[in-house]
């Protein structure tokens, strides 16, 4: 009660709220939101994660490998025939075919984008044995360039929405329920995580990564080819970057826009390091419950504070605890 | 430095080289006289307004070399958090901003705080300023140096959804008449209009004299030697005793009181404060102009904000592409000259100078290959060996 009292002196500012009452009433609805807005957290998260972990490094363009996915998704749905603010008259199966393509297109073009960029703006650096400051420039610059490349194609207006898949509430979770849409996000995210997850922990490429990221000179002595998983990392982190991608026009059919990847970034990477950087459960873990945190905070503070939130979660994360949740390091991940 | 790797150094860069060594081995005296000459032609610069240089009709001239003067100081303090102490500030414009707010809340009168006169404000703004760099470094300068950038980023972002949100800030809307600082013409007109960028630019440069004596003293005192010996090996550093988290605060708050600075003088430029001048991108955009002059090094900075600033306005047809292009700069810069245009000199430093002449009885040769972002340096964190 004494929160609530005090939600009304607060309230009568006007730009920042202390809405208990919503949060109470609204918990259930932020928590299904969250939850599928924290896997898409999590699948960003996983790039910055595998990329960090092999080579201590932020790879800050990792946004514009995002969004790159998300304008070839679009693209691919576009040539196929969809016309944006119209709704298909094909069947639901078709659309699934096409659905399934456009993801496809967008993890390739995704996967290709952060290879692309690893060789021409890492590799050269790594061979120099450049400092790491001179890394993070790169990448910021990378960034910039690729998401005004954008700018001067498409503009700076969101791309007309094409919907494909209408909302239909599915599942009845406490005093709300989860939309078709919702549940293929949440499931397809998980899916994912969990393949690569196993990928690295049991299959061979998988034992080299986690070598690299361990310690790259003694693996390079054992055999294992740095180059060629530094390639696989990128190769991976942008395929899920690619499937974020897609899974969020899907979500958020409006939000296509030069640089739409911006915040996403910002906050998949808060998510990683949330979770623990170069931990792949803790990329998971750590993007849902961002996710969960962000709704309850939009709802509580107003929807404006949205992102604060998540900036502030990642400053009270690095005071508090900077190895993240579950601890830092793929190295230390076991078979 | 052996002879052998002064003469490498010296076939890679023959011209830029030639020039400095001839600089340097001028005495004080006549370094002194040319640079008094360059900065009288630099001041007479807008009146002359030379064909070939000038940016009209698309942009007035003396505006344009505001806005390259205002990109210098800034290109100043960011250089003294990047170059010096080697921490990559991504939220630069966030202090400038804050610098531009202040100025605005206290002298426009569409705020409702007490009127103060345009030149308290430039140390309020500037303390205030100082106190939001204290509170983002203290949290942020204990971690690991990649985890600034992302905060800074964080944190400019979040200065910015605060201009949007917070309603005394009042947004898009955004605040008129910012004030000035005081004087009359004979026309009893003041001195310091909107439309006239002379006395904003002489203003600017005056100021960025001044800024670069007091940056100069310090990157020569106790403090610019623990920068720079926290830039090269933080590690190396603190176990030398040199209380790193302490000096890189120091680092983070002198620049944000610059940022501060430049944004109390922005703001008077242009009478108008609102939420949309302080994008991330620009910050970007302060961290090309300090790396493509060279990082480290006050001239270069300089250099690389004027050219920063000036090529948009003089090549109106490019201008429209210049984020794309400086992104480009950095990816290409890094891998090719790391060091920027004029690199970053490790020298000896506090009596160098008369070290060179006593010992070596000539002046000091400079080692212009290393610096902040070159990698030769040291070993580079990223080349394998600590992986």
């Amino acid at each position: 009660m004494l929160l609530h009292s005090a939600s009304t002196v607060l309230a009568d500012n006007g730009w920042v709220s202390w809405d208990v009452t919503s949060l109470r009433k609204l918990f259930w609805y932020d928590t299904v939101t969250g939850l599928a807005y924290g896997s898409i957290y999590a699948l960003i998260a996983l790039g910055y994660t595998l990329v960090y972990g092999v080579l201590r490094l932020i790879n800050f363009a990792h946004s514009e490998v995002f969004i790159t996915g998300a304008f070839a998704g679009y693209f691919t749905l576009k040539a196929c025939g969809f016309t944006p603010g119209v709704v298909p008259g094909v069947g639901a199966g078709e659309i699934v075919a096409y659905l399934v393509l456009a993801t496809g297109v967008a993890m390739v073009a995704s996967a290709l984008t952060a290879l692309v960029l690893e060789r021409v703006a890492y590799q050269p650096l790594r061979k120099r044995g450049a400092p790491s400051l001179a890394f993070l420039i790169t990448a910021i610059g990378a960034s910039l360039a690729i998401q005004q490349a954008y700018f001067i194609w498409r503009g700076g207006n969101p791309e007309p929405s094409i919907q494909l898949v209408v909302k239909q509430p599915e599942i009845k979770i406490g005093n709300t329920t989860m939309d078709n849409i919702q549940i293929t996000v949440i499931v397809a995210a998980i899916v994912l995580m969990l393949v690569i997850d196993t990928f690295i922990r049991h299959s061979r490429l998988g034992r080299g990564i986690r070598a690299v990221a361990q310690d790259a000179t003694t693996a390079t002595l054992m055999g294992v080819n740095r180059e060629r998983v530094i390639m696989l990392t990128f190769l991976i982190g942008g395929a899920a970057a690619g499937l974020g991608a897609s899974l969020y026009i899907m979500m958020i059919p409006s939000a296509l826009v030069y640089n739409g990847g911006f915040i996403l970034g910002i906050k998949a990477f808060t998510a990683a390091v949330l979770g623990g950087i170069g931990n792949l459960r803790g990329a998971l873990l750590g993007g849902l419950l961002l996710g969960l945190v962000e709704n309850y905070g939009q709802t509580l503070f107003g929807g404006q504070w949205r992102d604060v939130v998540a900036f502030v979660v990642l400053i009270l994360v690095l005071m508090i605890r900077p190895t993240g949740i579950l601890g830092e390091s793929l190295a230390r991940a076991r078979a | 430095m052996t002879a052998a790797d002064t003469t490498t150094k010296t076939q890679r860069a023959p011209f830029g080289q030639q020039i400095r060594d001839r600089w340097n081995g001028l005495p004080r005296q006549q370094q002194w006289l040319i640079s008094i000459v360059f900065i009288v032609f630099l001041i007479f610069l807008p009146i002359l307004n030379p064909a070939g240089i000038t940016t009209e009709p698309g942009t007035d001239f003396p505006i344009s070399l505001f806005n390259a003067s205002r990109y210098a100081l800034i290109a100043i303090g960011l250089n003294v958090v990047v170059g010096q102490a080697g921490l990559l500030d991504l939220g630069y414009v966030g202090f400038f901003a804050i610098g531009a707010y202040v100025t605005a809340l206290f002298t426009s009168k569409d705020s409702s705080l007490h009127h103060l006169p345009y030149l308290a404000c430039v140390p309020i703004g500037m303390a205030i300023t100082m106190f939001f760099g204290l509170i983002l470094g203290i949290p942020t300068l204990r971690l690991r140096g990649d985890y600034l950038a992302i905060v800074t980023l964080g944190f400019g972002e979040i200065v910015r959804l605060m201009a949007d949100n917070v309603p005394a800030l009042k947004g898009q809307v955004g605040f008129q008449n910012v004030g000035h600082p005081p004087g009359t013409r004979d026309n009893g007109l003041p001195i310091f209009l909107q439309s006239d960028g002379k006395p904003w630019y002489w203003l600017t440069i005056g100021v960025i004299i001044v800024v670069l004596i007091l940056v100069g003293n310090l990157e020569r005192s106790r403090v610019g030697r623990a920068w720079v010996a926290i830039r090269d090996d933080e590690d190396a550093a603190e176990i030398m005793g040199v209380p790193t988290f302490k000096f890189k605060l120091w680092a983070f708050v002198m620049g944000a009181a610059i940022g501060g600075l430049s944004g109390v003088i922005y703001a008077g430029q242009v009478g108008f404060v609102n939420n949309q001048k302080f994008d991330p991108v620009t910050s970007i955009l302060f961290l090309a102009a300090v790396v493509l002059g060279g990082s480290g090094n006050k001239v270069g900075v300089i250099l690389g904000a004027f050219l920063i600033s000036y090529i948009p306005d003089r090549f109106t047809s490019i201008a429209e592409y210049k984020y794309l292009i400086f992104g480009c700069a950095l990816v290409v810069l890094m891998i090719f000259r790391p060091q920027g245009l004029l690199g970053a000199r490790q020298r000896l430093l506090t009596y160098g100078r008369q070290a060179y002449q006593r010992i070596a009885g000539r002046p000091e040769q400079l080692d212009t290959g290393a610096g902040a972002l070159s990698g030769d340096s040291r070993s580079g964190a990223m080349g394998g060996g600590d992986l």
